[in-house]
């Protein structure tokens, strides 16, 4: 069932690569948008509990029609479901688990991560963006573990692991690993090293298409993942 | 005897003044007083400061308000949303001033207010744009910066259950910003979906203690901001009695 992807993951497929790396009894938060699949990819028998910052513990998955009740919203906005076991509390209670060291994992995505771990994913500083954080700068300094799921290049080509950030940061030194469509690569005091990156390109294409320099040459192991729809 | 409910919306709003900061409670739609926001623009109390997570949606409850043009300044944490047209424009055209704090930070300060903290550290925003010009300090060889409390004239919550004592319960998880915004205003009005009698909520479900609270209007059928939204429906002034 295991099968050797080409060159490239599906956002499914990255999202699968993630869950394996969330253990038994973490509390998780995943950020909005492209982090919320990894919740689809848990392996069986593995309880995790899922933090949502509008003031939630215990996620479930999305209701069905009859269930929906927006008044039970994670932090996109969009209808959940509770586990039993799940809770409710307050938004400073919420952020005093984030900041307090208690969220053991986040997902978040980014526009550019540097290979010292800073992570900009909030603004691209344009003269005409609202400015808009949410929770995101809590989550980057807060959760014990910030992992990083994103495509490692923009729509455009440009590399989005780099050496400094152009864009305002999230927050300084804060990633621990990036998963992107190519590969698994660590934040380490050397700068990123590649863990695992897909069988279908060499070390030196990776390497091509990131904007920083990447270590693990030698002991990268293949980024093989499932077939998923 | 202690009876903080009022007749009606006109009446439960009727205490907020011009230049007012005002807490709105809410996280998106849920949890947000649409029917006391609407009362707000009937009332027409102006150069308002909100407080909200958001910035309103369609054209209903806080992007009512906005459009109404009785609000000087909007502090949130995350503005943008798919129906956040009102706020955008106005923003876009220099007619409303914002303030972005990171939304751990906006929570913590609302709930400083209310618990008489002068101020306190966090290491959230530090390295960033947002901590410009904030004093800083080192704790075990981290950095953090200072952030002051956000004291309110007014906070308008939303609640499922309320007695006349002012003991309110939230429904699931439109507790969210309520139970921190009851304690950092100096006037507190709640829409509650029922008022009961006293007793009725056990001691031990209470969420936010009366204390916290100075007025009450029940409100049995609050609308929906979606279905509002779903339907082009406009908020026309005068309509909230």
């Amino acid at each position: 069932m295991t099968v050797a992807v080409s060159d490239r993951l599906s956002r499914r497929q990255v999202a699968w690569r993630v869950a394996q790396d969330i253990a038994e009894g973490n509390y998780v938060n995943l950020g909005i948008g492209m982090p919320e699949l990894v919740a689809n990819y848990i392996p069986d028998g593995r309880e995790i509990i899922f933090h949502s910052e509008n003031g939630i513990l215990g996620m479930g998955p999305e209701p069905g029609a009859n269930e929906v009740d927006y008044d039970l919203i994670n932090a996109g906005k969009k209808p959940i479901t509770m586990l039993p076991g799940g809770a409710f509390f307050h938004h400073a209670d919420s952020f005093g688990m984030i900041r307090g060291g208690h969220i053991d994992i986040c997902v978040l995505g980014a526009f550019q991560i540097s290979a010292k771990g800073d992570l900009a994913n909030w603004s691209t500083g344009g003269p005409d963006s609202v400015p808009a954080v949410g929770g995101a700068m809590d989550l980057a300094v807060g959760a014990r573990k910030v992992f990083v799921m994103t495509d490692h290049n923009t729509k455009k080509g440009d590399a989005k692991l780099v050496d400094e950030c152009a864009f305002p940061l999230t927050g300084p030194g804060v990633v621990d690993t990036i998963y992107s469509d190519i590969a698994v690569v660590d934040v380490t005091e050397h700068g990123f090293v590649v863990r695992e990156k897909v069988p279908g390109l060499s070390f030196d294409e990776v390497q091509g298409r990131t904007g920083a320099t990447l270590g693990g040459a030698d002991t990268c192991g293949d980024l093989v993942v499932p077939e998923l729809d | 005897m202690i009876d903080k409910t009022v007749e009606n919306l006109r009446e439960a709003v009727s205490v907020i003044e011009d230049g007012a900061v005002v807490l709105i409670s809410g996280f998106g739609e849920s949890g947000n007083p649409t029917e006391l926001a609407h009362a707000l623009i009937d009332h027409g109390a102006r150069d308002l400061t909100l407080v909200n997570n958001n910035a309103g949606n369609g054209h209903v409850g806080m992007a009512a308000l906005l459009e109404s043009g009785q609000v000087r300044k909007i502090i949130c944490s995350f503005p943008r949303s798919t129906h956040s047209e009102v706020f955008d424009t106005m923003y876009r055209e220099g007619r409303i001033e914002l303030e972005v704090v990171p939304q751990g930070t906006l929570a913590e300060r609302i709930r400083a207010a209310g618990a008489g903290i002068g101020g306190f550290y966090t290491r959230t925003t530090i390295g960033t744009p947002l901590a410009e010009g904030k004093e800083r300090r080192e704790y075990n060889g981290e950095e953090y910066v200072l952030e002051d409390p956000l004291h309110a004239d007014i906070a308008l919550v939303k609640a499922d259950l309320a007695d006349r004592w002012g003991n309110l319960t939230y429904r699931l998880a439109a507790r969210n910003f309520g139970p921190i915004m009851c304690t950092a205003a100096k006037t507190t009005i709640v829409q509650a979906r029922r008022v009961v009698p006293l007793g009725d909520i056990p001691p031990e479900q209470v969420m936010t203690p009366g204390i916290f609270v100075d007025r009450i209007v029940e409100v049995p059928n609050p609308g929906s901001e979606r279905a509002m939204i779903h339907e082009g429906i406009r908020y026309k002034a005068g309509d909230s009695a």
